[in-house]
């Protein structure tokens, strides 16, 4: 499989995610497009590390799956605060800053 | 003799001392009658010392330098004494000395904090005008014209709360301040031309026919501007009886023996200058001989005992200022002494009797000689004095003056003062009969003042007469034509023979005299000040005030309109920006994602 493969899929999984980042109404369903659009970098990562012969690509990636799970962590620990406070997890509602 | 190198010094610095002790020192001030002995006491050891000065002809000039400047000061200050300033001296303390001593009894139901301000204001004005007096440069000469132009400021509107007073204040400083436009002008001129302010080095030049500059003639006109505005000449002689609203001991210091004669002594002083420029001389005659005559004119009319004062002092200013135009200075320098001493005892009776009686208007007194005799007698020594009778010593400066007139070929010049001479003695015996004899309408019980006021008014009645009577034993050097004196007697005498058959004997009716024909035109006018008090007010509305409200307009509409439309689209702007911030984080990201793609289609599309 060439390189180009790899990059389109990560494209296709990173569109996706965002995709869902910016429909999804539900914020844990905003997390999880975000969950997607990393893992879309790191198949960019892993992919551009085994066609280049550099290990410095998969270095980075492990770093990216560590900091993602403490993201999630945090993120779905924001979620739950916020349900506590305001019963609700829709995004549209979430809009105190608003102008 | 080393302490006569300082006395000048000491003169100067005594009312300085006071008045900065006055000003300090604010309890003091405040204690009223204290302050005013302060003041007192340092005018008299100042008095003192300008005798001692005068005594010994005493002639000495020191200079300090002042800016420093390539090769030698720019300017210096310094004190330059000789006859003339030595005169000066004795007049200018003479007269502040006795005015403060009447001011201690006729400001008596002032508040003392009030009495204390004023003798801070007496005492700045007497150091001002000596420092003037002793100036031996141009540039010192004017810092100190503006002090005393300051302190009469501040004395026109010491009863400040009243609006006349401020009014009068106010328009004094500024119409002034128009003269003292062109003399500092002037006096930059000149010192661009020559280098120097000093009146000695400038003389020296002038004697040695170094002083060709071509715009000389322009340059003393300048000066000579200060001196209309100081000393009220015509057209900006209007701020002097409105002067009057202040005390009228103040009027009689400042406005009729002090102040308003610098602009004489300036010119006197400046004789050797004035005496390049034939053509500025004239016109300083011209001038100075109009406004005796018109100042005299509008006296006629006046009822208010203080401003026919003060249009006679305007009037007589006038013929100083003639004399110095004719190349008499001494004889106008002459004049202003006399003038000086018999116009502050005039000042000072008049406050008397407005003291006595609470009103100005002298058709609200009458047969006031018979409750105040004193002040009666004193009054008429100093009306026969203006009115130039000998052997009064306005007689004898009167006579030099129109002598000195005569002399110099100007004929014109010369009848205008010689009617003058008629009108002074006619409206000052108008006033003479009207308030002081006739029958009694005073309102209360007039009575003589207390002795701290009668006391100047003797010894200045005493010093007119003695003075006269000095000079009428020294046989009076001949001034002009042998026709001369009886001419200028038997003008007097006509003017106070008129004046007792209209307000004395009745004979002629004062109202039917100035209704018939060409009396009517020139009362009317007299009566509206020559229109010159509208056509300042008519200026000063048209053009100061117009520009004003077109600056006013400009502000309000044009300054402000930008800031208030710039602060209204800034707020409109804000308003419709802060519609994107929906606080949905959705939207952000969207705005994000949609930005970024934008930047990489244009990155791929336009940057090439």
């Amino acid at each position: 499989m060439s390189l180009g493969a790899y990059l389109t899929l990560a494209a296709l999984v990173f569109a996706i995610g965002l995709f869902g980042v910016l429909t999804r109404r539900n914020a844990v369903g905003i997390l999880l497009g975000i969950e997607l659009m990393l893992n879309a970098v790191n198949i960019n990562l892993v992919a551009f590390a085994r066609f280049h012969g550099d290990v410095a690509g998969l270095v980075f990636t492990l770093f990216t799956i560590a900091i993602t799970v403490a993201e999630v962590a945090v993120g779905l620990a924001i979620v739950i605060v916020i349900f506590r406070v305001r019963r609700t997890v829709d995004a549209d509602r979430l809009d105190l800053l608003r102008g | 003799m080393r302490l006569l190198v300082w006395l000048p010094l000491l003169v100067l610095a005594l009312p300085f001392t006071s008045f900065l002790l006055l000003a300090v020192v604010a309890p003091l001030r405040r204690a009223g009658r204290v302050a005013g002995a302060v003041g007192i006491a340092a005018i008299a050891a100042s008095l003192g010392g300008a005798l001692l000065i005068w005594n010994e002809g005493f002639r000495h000039t020191a200079t300090w330098a002042w800016l420093p400047g390539d090769g030698g000061p720019m300017a210096t200050v310094g004190l330059l004494v000789d006859p003339l300033a030595n005169a000066m001296l004795v007049l200018v303390t003479l007269v502040s000395f006795l005015v403060q001593v009447y001011s201690l009894a006729y400001l008596a139901d002032e508040p003392a904090p009030a009495l204390g301000r004023y003798y801070t204001y007496q005492s700045l004005f007497a150091f001002s005008m000596l420092g003037l007096v002793l100036s031996p440069g141009f540039l010192q000469m004017f810092v100190f014209w503006e002090l005393v132009g300051l302190c009469s400021y501040l004395l026109i509107g010491y009863w400040y709360q009243r609006p006349a007073a401020a009014r009068a204040a106010v328009k004094a400083f500024w119409i002034t301040k128009l003269g003292d436009l062109g003399f500092i002008i002037g006096i930059v001129m000149l010192w661009a031309a020559t280098g120097t302010f000093e009146f000695a080095t400038l003389f020296a030049k002038a004697q040695a026919h170094a002083l060709a500059i071509p715009a000389l003639g322009t340059i003393m006109f300048l000066i000579y501007l200060g001196a209309v505005g100081k000393s009220a000449q015509f057209p900006l002689h209007v701020w002097l009886p409105d002067a009057m609203e202040g005390p009228t001991p103040v009027s009689a210091l400042i406005h009729a023996a002090t102040m308003v004669t610098a602009g004489v002594y300036m010119v006197t002083r400046a004789q050797p200058l004035f005496a390049l420029v034939p053509d500025v001389l004239a016109l300083i005659g011209w001038v100075g001989a109009f406004t005796a005559l018109l100042a005299a004119t509008m006296a006629c009319v006046e009822n208010d005992i203080k401003r026919v004062l003060a249009y006679s002092t305007v009037s007589q200013l006038g013929y100083m200022m003639a004399a110095a135009g004719a190349g008499a200075a001494e004889a106008g320098f002459f004049h202003l002494l006399t003038h000086g001493l018999f116009k502050a005892l005039l000042f000072l009776g008049a406050g008397a009797v407005i003291h006595a009686v609470g009103s100005n208007d002298i058709f609200r007194m009458g047969g006031l000689f018979r409750a105040m005799p004193q002040t009666g007698l004193v009054f008429l020594v100093g009306t026969l004095a203006l009115a130039g009778v000998p052997p009064l010593a306005g007689f004898f400066s009167k006579e030099a003056v129109l002598g000195g007139v005569w002399a110099a070929h100007m004929t014109w010049p010369f009848v205008m003062l010689a009617l003058t001479a008629f009108l002074t003695a006619f409206y000052m015996f108008r006033v003479v009969f009207t308030a002081f004899f006739g029958p009694a309408t005073a309102a209360g019980h007039a009575h003589e003042p207390a002795w701290a006021m009668r006391g100047p008014l003797w010894l200045l009645a005493a010093l007119t007469v003695l003075l006269g009577l000095r000079l009428a034993a020294g046989g009076g050097e001949a001034h002009g034509p042998a026709w001369l004196a009886p001419l200028s007697v038997g003008l007097a005498l006509a003017g106070v023979a008129l004046a007792w058959a209209m307000y004395q004997r009745g004979a002629l009716d004062p109202r039917r005299v100035a209704a018939a024909f060409p009396l009517s035109v020139l009362d009317a006018l007299a009566r509206r000040r020559y229109g010159l008090d509208a056509l300042y007010d008519g200026l000063y509305r048209g053009f100061v005030l117009a520009l004003s409200r077109l600056v006013g307009w400009i502000d309000r509409y044009l300054v402000d309109g930008v800031l208030n439309v710039a602060s209204a689209w800034t707020l409109r702007g804000g308003d419709a920006l802060r519609r994107i911030q929906s606080g949905v984080p959705q939207d952000y990201v969207f705005g994000v994602a949609f930005g970024v793609l934008f930047l990489v289609v244009w990155a791929r599309l336009w940057m090439r």
